[in-house]
């Protein structure tokens, strides 16, 4: 019994202790918009995440200058700018559409186009059979 | 002739897509260029370490400075202190610390073992100021002119080649 307790007590500690991430956002809307802002924000420590996903010393640092913008009444726009502004392009996952990106935002089209001609050039001739 | 092509075609695709990749492993950088290059220095009041002082952008004007990105949690940065230190040393620019989410214990310790090359340390303990400065990892470095303009940025470590053939020309021009 008193293993039991232990235990329950040991799991319920962990519990609280994993809930770190929570910031006095005054309604769900806000919670929502800091959801939806970290998810589409790289983290710069380690590139491949966003910050939302990553436990990094400056991702938790921009998180939590996110939630104060949030709290500030922000909109998404103004908090990406700012971190595009000291960050660059690159904070963003959703790049914008410059000379430098458009083969990034034209090359599923183009694939698109392609594997379309083939298609319907192989769809022509089996007709013609 | 036609089966041929269609056969050496998924090989060739695959082969040009290794070769890319390949190419792109020695190019690839993680640094990136930063878009504060050529803006004035964000607006900052940070405490120095040492000297009980609080320090603006303001202080700076009308000398060229480096502001080196530094924590004695980093390791990268005891490789790249020697570096600094012979910089500062030499006397061709301002080295001003910049101690980056330190503990005042940690960083005092830090500096009495590997030695204290910078004219003033500013101390951003909480790191709001390093984000206006788009600090993602130290050690960094920043170059800043007379007018407190951002000059050239450096994510990763100085080293003598870069000094000389990088910072040392700009500071030349600068002067």
């Amino acid at each position: 019994m008193k293993l039991l307790s232990l235990c329950l007590g040991l799991t319920l500690f962990c519990g609280s202790a994993l809930a770190i991430e929570v910031y006095p956002f005054e309604n769900e809307a806000q919670e929502a918009l800091y959801q939806d802002v970290t998810k589409e924000l790289r983290c710069l420590v380690c590139q491949n995440q966003n910050l939302a996903d990553s436990d990094a010393g400056l991702a938790t640092d921009l998180k939590d200058k996110v939630a104060a913008f949030v709290m500030e009444g922000k909109s998404k726009d103004e908090i990406t700018q700012y971190m595009i502004d000291r960050y660059g392009e690159f904070v963003s996952y959703e790049p914008p559409l410059n000379a430098s990106t458009l083969f990034l935002w034209l090359s599923p089209l183009v694939l698109l186009l392609i594997g379309g001609g083939i298609l319907v050039f192989k769809i022509r001739r089996t007709q013609h059979d | 002739m036609k089966k041929i092509l269609f056969a050496v075609l998924p090989l060739s695709v695959f082969v040009t897509l290794i070769v890319l990749l390949y190419v792109n492993m020695g190019t690839h950088s993680e640094r990136l260029p930063s878009p504060l290059v050529g803006k004035a220095v964000p607006n900052f009041k940070l405490n120095t370490l040492y000297s009980n002082k609080t320090l603006t952008p303001k202080d700076f004007e009308g000398e060229v400075w480096l502001m080196n990105v530094f924590g004695s949690w980093c390791p990268s940065c005891r490789v790249e202190h020697p570096v600094v230190t012979q910089l500062a040393e030499s006397g061709v620019v301002k080295v001003i610390g910049f101690n980056w989410k330190d503990e005042f214990v940690d960083a005092d310790r830090w500096l009495k073992q590997f030695g204290n090359p910078y004219d003033e340390i500013l101390v951003d303990l909480k790191g709001d100021v390093a984000i206006d400065f788009g600090v993602y990892g130290a050690p960094e470095n920043f170059l800043i002119d007379q007018a407190g303009v951002i000059r050239y940025k450096l994510v990763g470590n100085l080293t003598p080649e870069i000094i000389q053939n990088e910072l040392m020309p700009l500071i030349e021009e600068l002067k």
